[in-house]
């Protein structure tokens, strides 16, 4: 069968470090295949091979029957290679059309013509079934129309083979629906897609083939027909699965008290939220992210100033306290966006440990860090959470760490603290599958120890699994709450799109 | 003398030039992600390098040219300084300003050996340009017409430059790379290229309006003649939100402070009193831009 592309026996070292083992991939047209494996398997760094972001130590790229060499991006493109980043490469003030033609645009005597840019934007929507409204400003779109935007500038660049980094990642349950569809409207209409991510669940939803990397070995490549997720799994992984931990019934005491939190600024964004966490209970808040979750966080955390209401943490008023004080009170606290609030990119990994212990007696005297006793713990993290820290070890800096290390050392710093209330908001962001099981693990046995936790996560997957309690927040306000026993996925999704559950308990006062 | 009559409106044209010319170039900076705090040494090179010009080879147009050319050559040092060496670009911009004060002051005792001025009465200055039917209407004609050639040429730059970002292809690449460096990259645009452009459309800018300075308005060079003018036109930018129709309303305003400063030493008001009033402005200025961030800073951070 001639394959549209074919990746023969790719190696790539770095150093010592083999990052891609004699990878051999194929590619049909019309085909979508999808490549699993967890952090730091090799997925990332073959694709950068593909795309010309990094040369191959040995091997070959195939495209169609003639082998090619790609110096860079610009030579993938030109043989019709287009890759959508998980990051979105976007221009927030220019319009949809604009960022779809930027680099390629229709012109004369060096102007631009931008209705003409308009109009063949618009037959590329209608063409691939896309969905969007070419002259809107792309920051006012979701985060669904911009990896829209990214899909049609990636079209519209002329790619047959389109390279999907995570997609879904970033999407709500509604937006990934939208998306795997999207795939496979091009699949149809003969392009190739190469989809990257870890959840197996939309990996057997859409892909006819998919290949297995774990330590940058292929493991396997199986066709949809042949497989399951436990297998695929299983393949990942490189062993079973655990179950998760026993919930223990604990004699629950309210923690943290919540009531009538208000937080405004040019509009409401938080409006009047009530609401507890137990001892020994872990409540879950779903919704579509930019509905009020980061504010509440913030507001609890001391990020933030409310505007009216109180927050009570073990009996204690900390309403608007500082960030130090609420944590002096209990609080540990995994932020949602690792890089903004969680981390110090700059600094190394072990500074990075360090914060929020520095003046801990345990490892602080009369003004001096004692290092080697913090750098003992430091490294009982390491190793207890699999983190890979690189070639200078706690030295690297945090910014070096992929995404899934640095918030696998996060979880490590926060657990670390042992307070009885924890805010965990997207713990398993960008983690794998080892790692997420091990993070889990470690929430539920936090639970059982009798403390609180709250929840923030956009996977309801992670939320259904973990939480007693699941509250669910659209446009600031609390939308409903379902107990573990009542909860499924289309009963929340409902709820986070701003419809009613009959029959689900609105919250109690 | 009246305080306010209409030709305090032509003066005010005539002053908002070199502060216009340099904060169209400082806009073209600051849109591709660079502050370019070294406009007022770029216009002082330029004023000295066109009365140079002019001394040495009599014709203006040849005169204004190496002007240009002098604070383009400038400029490339600021460009090779930041993007090539990755300096700090308010650091390199400050050192620009007083490398151009030291150099231009060295150089008037070099080339021209004296202190402080230089002046020669046979110098020719710049013409008035009587611009034909418009110079006869009353009022509109002694407003509008019989200024520098440079005058009308800062006018069109600004429409020039709006034309530029916001109708070409590569002036559209150029504000993109301001946005979003990384993505601009990530598309196979020349980055350091357009950076390289911007700052030199810019030198090229700063020596006209130097050239303005030292032929236009007074014919002779002094040291440090651009007595923050570059800073004005920094502040005028910023006010102006890198908008190059916005920069020109903000440089009106400035121009006019300039002017009405002049018109009140009619007033046996001190000259160190009035001189202050753009500079008050600027400190008002500042009040209303708290909130704004200049065109350039509104990238978001990737990750």
């Amino acid at each position: 069968m001639a394959y549209r592309l074919e990746m023969r026996d790719m190696t790539k070292k770095y150093g010592n470090f083999i990052a891609n083992d004699k990878v051999s991939f194929s590619l049909a047209a019309g085909e979508v295949h999808a490549i699993v494996g967890e952090n730091g398997a090799g997925k990332t760094t073959l694709m950068r091979m593909l795309y010309g972001m990094e040369q191959p130590t040995s091997g070959d790229i195939v495209l169609g029957d003639k082998k090619v060499t790609f110096r860079g991006p610009e030579d993938a493109i030109q043989s019709g290679i287009g890759m959508v980043h998980q990051h979105f490469m976007l221009f927030g003030e220019f319009t949809v059309t604009e960022n779809i033609v930027i680099g390629y645009e229709p012109k004369q005597a060096g102007f631009f013509k931008r209705k003409e840019a308009v109009e063949k934007v618009r037959l590329l929507s209608e063409q691939y079934r896309i969905p969007i409204d070419a002259q809107a400003q792309v920051s006012s779109c979701s985060i669904g129309e911009q990896q829209r935007v990214e899909i049609l500038k990636v079209l519209y660049q002329g790619a047959d083979i389109i390279v999907l980094d995570e997609p879904t990642a970033v999407l709500t349950p509604l937006e990934v629906r939208e998306l795997l569809q999207t795939i496979r409207n091009l699949a149809q209409s003969g392009k190739s897609v190469i989809l990257i991510t870890h959840k197996l669940q939309e990996v057997m939803e859409v892909a006819d083939r998919i290949t297995v990397l774990r330590g940058g070995k292929v493991t396997g490549t199986v066709s949809r027909e042949e497989t399951n997720v436990d297998d695929l799994a299983r393949l990942m992984v490189g062993r079973e699965l655990q179950e998760l931990s026993e919930r223990v019934a604990l004699e629950r005491g309210p923690l943290l008290q919540v009531e009538n939190l208000t937080v405004r600024e040019k509009q409401t964004l938080l409006d009047q939220v009530s609401f507890t966490v137990h001892h020994g209970e872990i409540v879950g808040i779903a919704g579509v992210s930019g509905n009020g979750q980061s504010e509440l966080l913030q507001a609890l955390s001391g990020l933030r100033t409310a505007g009216e209401g109180s927050i009570r943490l073990g009996g204690k008023d900390v309403t608007n306290q500082s960030v130090a004080t609420i944590r002096r009170t209990g609080l540990a606290h995994i932020p949602e966006d690792r890089y903004m609030w969680g981390t110090a990119k700059l600094e190394s990994v072990e500074e990075n440990a360090l914060m929020g212990y520095q003046r801990k007696p345990e490892y602080y005297r009369r003004g001096i860090v004692k290092r080697e006793a913090f750098r003992q713990v430091v490294r009982g993290w390491v190793e207890r959470f699999a983190i890979k820290t690189g070639s200078r070890q706690l030295q690297e800096l945090a910014g070096n760490l992929s995404g899934g290390n640095l918030q696998k050392l996060i979880v490590a710093r926060e657990l670390g603290q042992e307070t009885p209330f924890l805010i965990a908001a997207e713990p398993t962001r960008g983690v794998d599958i080892g790692a997420m099981e091990y993070i889990h693990q470690a929430l539920i046995e936090k639970r059982n120890q009798g403390d609180g936790i709250l929840l923030v996560s956009s996977e309801l997957s992670e939320i259904l699994a973990l939480s007693d309690r699941i509250l669910v927040m659209y446009k600031g306000k609390i939308a409903g709450e379902l107990a573990r026993s009542e909860a499924t996925e289309e009963k929340i999704s409902v709820l986070m799109a701003g419809g009613s559950v009959h029959g689900s308990s609105q919250r109690a006062r | 003398m009246e305080l306010l009559d209409w030709t305090l409106v032509s003066s005010t044209i005539r002053m908002v030039t070199p502060i216009l010319l340099a904060a169209l170039g400082g806009a073209l900076c600051a849109r591709v992600g660079i502050f370019n705090v070294g406009l007022e040494g770029l216009i002082l090179v330029g004023a000295f390098s066109a009365i140079v010009g002019n001394h040495f080879t009599g014709n203006l147009f040849l005169a204004i040219l190496i002007a240009a050319l002098a604070s383009v050559l400038f400029s490339l040092l600021f460009a090779y300084m930041t993007i090539r060496m990755k300096a700090n670009e308010i650091v390199v911009g400050v050192a620009i300003n007083f490398l151009a004060l030291g150099l231009t002051t060295f150089a008037l005792r070099a080339v021209f050996g004296v202190k402080g001025a230089f002046y020669d009465k046979d110098m020719a200055g710049l013409p008035r340009l009587d611009i034909p039917v418009l110079k006869d209407i009353p009022v509109l004609g002694d407003i509008l017409s019989g200024h520098s050639p440079l005058v009308y040429v800062a006018f069109i730059a600004a429409i020039l430059l709006y034309v530029f970002f916001y109708r070409t292809v590569t002036g559209f690449r150029v504000l993109a790379v301001g946005l979003n460096p990384v993505a601009a990259r990530s598309l196979g645009l020349k980055v350091t290229g357009l950076q390289v452009l911007a700052i030199v459309m810019c030198g090229a800018l700063c020596g006209v309006a130097g050239a303005q300075l030292s032929l236009g308005q007074v014919t002779m060079f002094s040291e440090g003649m651009t007595a923050g003018r570059g800073f004005i036109a920094l502040v005028a930018m910023m006010m102006g939100q890198s908008h190059p129709l916005g920069i020109l309303a903000s440089s009106l305003l400035f121009g006019l402070m300039d002017a009405l400063s002049i018109r009140l030493q009619g007033f046996s008001l001190p000259t160190q009193i009035t001189s202050m009033l753009p500079y008050v402005l600027t400190i008002l200025a500042m009040f209303f831009l708290k909130d704004k961030g200049q065109g350039s800073s509104n990238q978001q951070s990737t990750r």
